[in-house]
C-alpha cells in the first residue's frame, strides 16, 4: 500500500508550524499506524531529514501516550482503537491522511504531534485520589462493593487519560476524562468520605485549565478509545450539584486550587465583618 | 563482598526483625532528607508517594509525560496474594514454596518469605486506594488461579490488573505532589548517577525537551526503572522501556546479577512482518480455558477447524498431565518452540501454536467466553484481522520479563552505598523464572512496604553529610554525560539507532533467547563487540541536543544495550546448567526437560564491570534452601 501524508511539522512550541507533505511505500495491511510512521520515519533518517516526533510507548494501547487526529479524526476513527493499535488496513491504499496534533488550548503543542497534556495530571491533583497512607487500609474484604458499583467503576476507570476527547470537542472540553476519574471513585464505598471535596475540586480544576464547557455533541465519547460513556458527564453534574448543596453553609476550601466564585464572597462577606 | 544483610532467626519472623533492628528517623527531621526515586511505575511511584507521606523530600522521575504510563499499566492477568479467600489450602508458606519452587531454586528464600508475607497487605493497601478489583455477587473480592498454580490466589481487575494497581499508585502519588511531599520531574531521563565518597548521592539527568543536562542532589537514590527485555528489540515491552538506569549504575559499581535469566513469556501474538516494532502479550489467563496444539503431522496446511481432534497434538495436556495447559511460563514457552522446530508450527511462518477455545465455548457458553476475555479476543482481533470465537487464536512466545537485575541485599540496596533498586531494577525474587502474577505483587511489595522501611534505616543510620551539587563528582559526571552526547551526534554515519536494534535483537533472540548453546552463544560474544564498534562509527542521528530528539533518546539506550547484550552472553555461557527461564541445550533431562545443576550453579552470579572491553568479574552468592527443599521441577 502507498499513502500520501500531511503532517502538521513543529519544530518548537514557539516557532509556527506547517503541513508538509510525504510519501511512503511498501506498507502492509498488517502494519500498525505507528509502524507506518516508523517506516517513514526510517526513511527521513537516511535523508538527513528530521524524523516525525509523535508520543508512543507501549503500543497496546494502554499506556496513554499516543494519540493526533487523522484526517481531524482522533485516533483516525477505529472503534475504541488508539492510533498504535490501528492497522493500516482499515485505509485504502492511495489514501491521503492529513496528521496533527490534539488541538486544545490546555494542550500545548511541543513538537510535531507531541503535545503537553500535564493539565490532566493538575485535575488528578485536585481531588482524583482517595487517601489512603500506605500502612493504613483495613482487610480488602472488610468493605463490600456491590458488583454494580464495581462494574461501573471500572469502566470508568478504563479511562487511559491519552487526550482524544479534549480533541475531539469542538469546546475543548476535558468532562469526559474528569467525569470518569470522578465516577470511578465517587461510586466505591471507599471513595465516599471525600466525594464532595474530590468533585467540587476536579471541577475547579478543569475550569482553572482553560478547558471548555460540555455542549453535549458527544464527540468524544465516538473517539474515546476506551468508549467511556457520555453518561459520566450527566453523573458528574449531578454528583456537582449535590457537592454544591452539602456545602452551601461553608466555604470550600481546596488546597492548591483557586476557589470557586462563590467561596471568594463568602470570604469577602467574612472580611467585611 | 556479597553480604546480603539476611536477619537471623526463623524465617517467619526475619521480616519483623529486620524492622525492629532499623534505625528510625524522627517525624520531625524527615523533611530535612531527600529522597531521589527514578522511574514512576508500581514500584517507583509507590515508593514515591509513600516516602512523600511519610515526610521526606521526594523527588520522583519519569521520562514520560507524566507518571501514568510507566509499562507497569499493561501488565494484564493479576496479582498475587496469600490471603487464602478461596480457602483451599493457600498460605504464606505455600505462595513463599510455589514461588521458589517456580523460580527453579535460583532466588533467596528470605526475600521470597518476606514477599508472600506482605502480599496481603498489598491487596488491602489497594483495595482502600478504590482498585476496582472483579467482585463476587455479594460484595467480596474474586480470585481466580493463574499461570502454574493450583490454588486461586490471584485478584484481578478483567484484563487490566497493571493499569488499575498503576492508577491506583499514580493517584497516591499525585496526591502527595499536590501536597508539596514529592516533586515530579516529567519527560526527564536520567543519563548517569554521582557517587561521592562512595555513596550514591544523585543522578545527572537530561530534560527531554530542551535536552538540558542537570544534576539532582539528594541523601540517597532509589532505581525502579524496570527490565531489559528490549535488548531483543521485539519484546512485549513498551518501546521506551529500557536498561539505561540500572546499566549506569552497573558501571558506576552497582553488581549485576543474573542478567541471563530473562522470561520468554508462552503467549504472545505472533510476528506477522518485518517492521513489526513490537509483540503483543495476550494475558496467560487464556490458558485457563484456551487449549494448546499443533498439528500432529508436519507442514499440515489445513485451516485449524479442518483439522479432526485424532490429527492434533495437544501437547502440553500430553506431556503434562497434572499441569497441561497451565505449567509455568518457560515450560510452556520451550514446549512450543520444540514443537515449531520440528516443523508443526502453525501460520505464514510457522512460528505458532493454536490455542484454542472451541471447548471453552461449548462447555461455559460463548457468553461466558465473552465476559472472562471479551477484551483480549478484540485485541487479538484488532491486531490480526481474525475471529478468535471461531477458529482458534495463534500465539507464540516472546521475551516478555527480566529477572535478572541489579544485585539488592535483603534491604534491597545493591552494592553500592544508597543506591536502592526496587520491582524489575532488580533480581531479588523470582530466580531464574517468574510465575504468573507476581510481577506486580513484587513491584507493590518493594514500592509500598519494603522500601519505605528501608531506605529510612539507611539514612538514618549512616552520616549523610550535606552535598551540593557543586561537588567536582557532579561536574565530572556531567561532563562525561556531555562527551557521551556529543559522541553520538558526531558520529554522522549512515545507519539509523533502529537498525543496529533490530540486528542486535535479532542476534540475542537467536544465540541468547529460548534455547543457549555454548557454540551460539560463543559466536555472540564475538560478534556483539563488532557491532558495538560499527554502531560508534557508523551510526545516523539528524538534529541536535537542545530539542526533543526522539533518535537521540533511542541512541542512548541502545548503546547501552550493546554493552548488557555482553553481559548477557557472558552469563548465560558461564551459567552451563537449564534453570527456569535459562535453557542450555547441553543440560536437558533424558526427556528434554530442563536440568538443573545444583552441585555447580547453586548461587547468584553477581557481575563487576571492568571498564569496556574488559572481562567483567564474577561474585558468587551461595544460595541454599532450608525450607523448600532443593528437588528437580515436575509439572508432569
Amino acid at each position: 500500500m502507498t499513502f500520501k501524508l500531511r503532517i502538521w511539522r513543529q519544530q518548537r512550541a514557539d516557532i509556527r508550524g506547517a503541513f508538509q507533505t510525504y510519501e511512503v511505500a511498501d506498507i502492509t495491511p498488517d502494519m500498525s499506524f505507528l509502524e507506518m510512521m516508523d517506516v517513514l520515519n526510517e526513511d527521513l533518517l537516511s535523508r538527513k531529514e528530521a524524523p516525525v516526533a509523535f508520543d508512543h510507548d507501549c503500543r497496546e494501547g494502554i499506556c496513554g501516550s499516543c494519540g493526533f487526529l487523522i484526517n481531524g479524526v482522533a485516533h483516525g476513527g477505529q472503534r475504541a482503537t488508539t492510533v498504535c493499535q490501528l492497522a493500516m488496513r482499515f485505509f485504502r491504499d492511495g489514501d491521503t491522511l492529513t496528521l496533527e496534533p490534539w488541538r486544545a488550548r490546555a494542550f500545548p503543542v511541543i513538537r510535531d504531534l507531541v503535545v503537553n497534556r500535564s493539565a490532566f495530571d493538575r485535575i488528578i491533583q485536585a481531588g482524583g485520589f482517595i487517601s489512603a497512607p500506605t500502612g493504613s487500609a483495613p482487610d480488602a474484604n472488610s468493605t463490600l462493593v456491590p458488583r454494580e458499583a464495581a462494574d461501573t467503576a471500572f469502566d470508568a476507570a478504563a479511562c487511559i487519560g491519552c487526550g482524544a476527547c479534549v480533541a475531539a470537542c469542538p469546546n475543548a472540553a476535558a468532562m469526559l476524562f474528569t467525569s470518569a476519574k470522578i465516577t470511578h471513585l465517587n461510586s466505591l464505598p471507599q471513595g465516599q468520605p471525600q466525594r464532595d471535596q474530590r468533585t467540587l475540586g476536579m471541577v475547579v480544576a478543569m475550569k482553572n485549565e482553560l478547558f471548555g464547557s460540555c455542549t453535549n455533541h458527544g464527540e468524544c465519547e465516538a473517539v474515546c478509545p476506551k468508549q467511556i460513556p457520555l453518561e459520566f458527564i450527566g453523573k458528574m453534574n449531578r454528583d456537582l450539584m449535590e457537592a454544591l448543596w452539602h456545602r452551601h453553609r461553608e466555604p470550600l476550601v481546596i488546597p492548591g486550587v483557586a476557589q470557586l466564585p462563590s467561596a471568594e464572597h463568602h470570604h469577602e462577606a467574612h472580611d467585611n465583618v | 563482598m556479597l553480604d546480603a544483610r539476611i536477619p537471623s532467626g526463623p524465617i517467619e519472623q526475619k521480616w519483623d526483625r529486620c524492622r525492629y533492628e532499623m534505625k528510625l528517623v524522627n517525624p520531625a527531621n524527615r523533611s530535612k532528607h531527600s529522597i531521589i526515586v527514578v522511574g514512576a511505575g508500581l514500584a517507583g511511584a509507590a515508593a514515591a508517594a509513600t516516602l512523600g507521606r511519610q515526610g521526606y523530600q521526594v523527588h520522583c522521575f519519569s521520562y514520560h509525560d507524566t507518571p501514568r504510563r510507566a509499562h507497569s499499566i499493561a501488565a494484564q492477568g493479576g496479582i498475587n496474594a496469600a490471603k487464602n479467600y478461596r480457602n483451599d489450602g493457600d498460605s504464606t508458606s505455600r505462595l513463599f514454596k510455589d514461588t521458589v519452587k517456580g523460580g527453579d531454586f535460583r532466588s533467596r528464600e528470605a526475600n521470597v518469605y518476606r514477599l508472600a508475607q506482605v502480599s496481603v497487605n498489598i491487596i488491602d493497601q489497594c483495595v482502600a486506594q478504590g482498585v476496582p478489583f472483579a467482585r463476587e455477587y455479594g460484595g467480596l473480592l474474586d480470585n481466580r488461579s493463574f499461570g502454574g498454580v493450583q490454588v486461586e490466589r490471584t485478584f484481578y481487575a478483567r484484563g487490566q490488573t497493571g493499569q488499575q494497581l498503576l492508577l491506583g499508585a499514580y493517584q497516591a502519588l499525585e496526591e502527595q505532589i499536590a501536597a508539596g511531599a514529592v516533586t515530579v520531574h516529567i519527560r526527564t531521563e536520567l543519563v548517569d548517577i554521582v557517587i561521592v565518597n562512595g555513596r550514591a548521592r544523585g543522578i545527572v539527568t537530561r530534560d527531554l525537551v530542551t535536552g538540558e543536562i542537570e544534576c539532582h542532589a539528594a541523601d540517597c537514590v532509589v532505581l525502579a526503572t524496570g527490565g531489559y527485555s528490549n535488548v531483543f528489540y521485539l519484546s512485549t515491552n513498551a518501546k521506551a522501556s529500557n536498561c539505561t538506569a540500572i546499566w549506569r549504575a552497573h558501571r558506576r559499581g552497582a553488581l549485576f546479577a543474573n542478567p541471563c535469566f530473562t522470561q520468554i513469556h508462552p503467549t504472545c501474538i505472533p510476528l506477522s512482518s518485518e517492521h513489526q516494532s513490537k509483540l503483543t502479550l495476550m494475558s496467560e489467563s487464556l490458558r485457563n480455558d484456551g487449549r494448546v496444539w499443533v498439528p500432529r503431522k508436519k507442514d499440515d496446511t489445513r485451516a485449524p477447524n479442518d483439522i479432526p481432534e485424532s490429527d492434533r497434538d495437544y501437547y502440553l495436556e500430553n506431556r503434562y498431565p497434572s499441569f497441561g495447559n497451565l505449567v509455568p511460563r518457560d515450560v510452556a514457552s520451550r514446549n512450543a518452540k520444540e514443537v515449531c522446530d520440528e516443523g508443526r508450527g502453525v501460520g505464514p511462518h510457522g512460528q505458532g501454536v493454536y490455542l484454542d477455545f472451541a471447548d471453552a465455548i461449548r462447555r461455559l457458553s460463548l457468553e461466558t467466553v465473552r465476559e472472562k476475555y471479551g477484551n483480549l479476543f478484540d485485541i487479538y482481533e484488532r491486531i490480526t484481522g481474525d475471529d478468535a470465537y471461531k477458529a482458534p487464536m495463534r500465539i507464540y512466545p516472546a521475551p516478555h520479563y527480566t529477572m535478572g537485575g541489579l544485585w539488592v541485599d535483603y534491604h534491597l540496596m545493591t552494592t553500592l552505598p544508597g543506591l536502592f533498586a526496587g520491582g524489575e531494577a532488580n533480581f531479588s525474587d523470582h530466580g531464574a523464572n517468574r510465575l504468573g502474577a507476581s510481577a506486580l505483587m513484587q513491584g507493590l511489595a518493594d514500592g509500598y512496604f519494603i522500601l519505605p522501611s528501608t531506605v529510612p534505616d539507611y539514612i538514618a543510620a549512616n552520616p549523610l553529610d550535606p552535598v551540593s551539587l557543586s561537588h567536582p563528582a557532579f561536574a565530572d559526571a556531567k561532563a562525561e554525560v556531555r562527551q557521551r552526547i556529543g559522541a553520538l551526534l558526531a558520529i554522522k554515519g549512515k545507519r539509523t539507532p533502529d537498525s543496529f536494534h533490530r540486528e542486535l535483537g535479532r542476534l540475542m533472540w537467536d544465540e541468547c533467547g529460548m534455547a543457549r548453546s555454548e557454540g551460539g552463544l560463543q559466536e555472540a560474544l564475538a560478534r556483539i563487540p563488532g557491532l558495538r564498534d560499527e554502531f560508534w562509527h557508523n551510526l545516523s542521528l539528524v538534529g541536535e541536543n537542545d530539542e526533543l530528539n526522539q533518535s537521540l533518546e533511542k541512541a542512548n539506550r541502545i548503546a547501552d544495550y550493546l554493552e548488557l547484550a555482553e553481559l548477557m552472553c557472558t552469563d548465560a555461557l558461564l551459567r552451563g546448567e537449564s534453570c527456569g527461564g535459562h535453557f542450555r541445550v547441553e543440560s536437558q533431562t533424558p526427556d528434554g526437560e530442563a536440568k538443573r545443576d545444583d552441585a555447580n550453579y547453586c548461587y547468584t552470579a553477581a557481575w563487576e564491570w571492568k571498564g569496556a572491553g574488559n572481562a567483567p568479574s564474577l561474585y558468587q552468592e551461595s544460595l541454599t534452601f532450608e525450607h523448600v527443599p532443593l528437588s528437580q521441577r515436575s509439572y508432569k
